[in-house]
């Protein structure tokens, strides 16, 4: 081993320091080089999660719309064809999930029908709380307007059919739908 | 000791995960499916050369008082460096393991290593001990995420063998670690019969 440094006070506080620097230089310039791929995959995968849940549209436009049942905000966004409005995607949430929040994509057509619906990202249990991605479950949301179906699973008197073993799971996801639609009535009353 | 065996020592005979049974956390978290514990593992193997490399040039210019805070930055800044660079190449791998990739920070083996091997050893030697330690890591991971991936879905590497799910506890963290048990019970007959 070669002749080490000695730890004197000035010793220590220059090291650390340039240590610190260099460090906080590289991981600026990273940070520089993967602010555009890091915002262009969140966009892509938005755009995917659109296409999933609206009919054919060719233009989008998303706006923050007040919650109708919290003081936070969800984007909405709204799509159009030949200058015509074909539906709207929510992005919603619930903070009932077994394993924390669930974030849900919610598409509605004009007349409130749930046109269909895409899960964002969710921390339930592997193979069970995870069925809710499952058109088995997901589907029997597809041409529902919430205006006639119960969003609430059977167990709670409601009109949907919980997975098995899930059923906190699956009353995260009717809770997320359920604040989409109340927030997308509101917003469309207007 | 050889350059070679500077290398392959990290697959069995001192493999990090059924040997030194260093950084079982994100063993255990990470390995329900076998694209998890590859993708954790190719990712501890990066920054464990980066810090094993760049530890070993800077050995001489670190008084020792300070050493732990030096390398513990440096092991952050490339296990940010990961973190951003998966965020925005692969996304859905980086969404599948979640808080594990910034916890690398605290994995026991890179700083291990880092204390162990790399402030007292060469650099051209440091690289090849991060190498073989962290593929050694990548190894155990994979082997560990492909038998509870078959074991739990009757899966390999996402490919469905059969249809529906097996036995889910694999999945889950019981079943983490049974098969963790039962592969370092057959690491160390292994071990002792060679």
């Amino acid at each position: 081993m070669g002749s080490k440094k000695e730890s004197t006070f000035i010793n220590m506080l220059i090291t650390l320091l340039v240590i610190a620097v260099v460090s906080a230089a590289t991981l600026g310039g990273v940070y520089v080089l993967t602010k555009k791929p890091i915002a262009l995959a969140k966009k892509k995968k938005q755009e995917k999660a659109i296409k999933m849940v609206l009919p054919e549209f060719d233009k989008l436009e998303s706006k923050k719309v007040p919650d109708a049942r919290g003081n936070d905000s969800l984007l909405f966004t709204y799509a159009t064809k030949n200058g015509k409005p074909i539906g709207v995607a929510v992005n919603t949430y619930s903070d009932k999930g077994f394993g924390g929040m669930v974030y849900l994509m919610v598409g509605f057509l004009p007349d409130g029908t749930i046109n269909n619906t895409a899960v964002l990202a969710h921390s339930e249990t592997p193979g069970l709380g995870t069925k809710m991605k499952t058109p088995e479950f997901k589907d029997q949301f597809m041409g529902k307007n919430p205006a006639s179906f119960k969003l609430k699973v059977k167990k709670d008197k409601g009109d949907v059919d919980a997975i098995t073993a899930a059923t906190i799971s699956s009353r995260a996801f009717c809770d997320a739908v359920d604040r989409a639609y109340r927030t997308f009535k509101k917003e469309y009353k207007k | 000791m050889g350059q070679m065996q500077n290398f392959t020592k990290g697959f069995i005979r001192e493999n990090p995960v059924f040997v030194l049974l260093l950084g079982l956390c994100p063993t255990l978290g990470t390995t329900s499916s076998a694209v998890n514990g590859l993708g954790m593992g190719l990712a501890t193997t990066f920054v464990l050369v980066m810090s094993n490399m760049v530890i070993s040039m800077v050995k001489n210019f670190i008084p020792d008082k300070v050493r732990i805070p030096s390398f513990i930055v440096i092991i952050a800044s490339f296990v940010t460096v990961v973190q951003l660079t998966m965020q925005a190449y692969v996304p859905s791998l980086y969404e599948s393991l979640g808080l594990f990739i910034p916890l690398i920070v605290v994995n026991c083996i890179v700083l291990g290593r880092a204390e162990a091997f790399a402030s007292k050893n060469s650099v051209g030697s440091s690289i090849i001990d991060g190498l073989g330690m962290g593929l050694g890591f990548a190894f155990a991971l994979t082997l560990l995420g492909s038998a509870r991936e078959l074991l739990g879905s009757s899966a390999i590497f996402g490919f469905n063998l059969a249809k529906g799910d097996l036995m889910l506890v694999f999945i889950l963290a019981p079943g983490g670690f049974i098969v963790l048990g039962y592969l370092i019970a057959l690491i160390n007959k292994l071990n002792k019969s060679s």
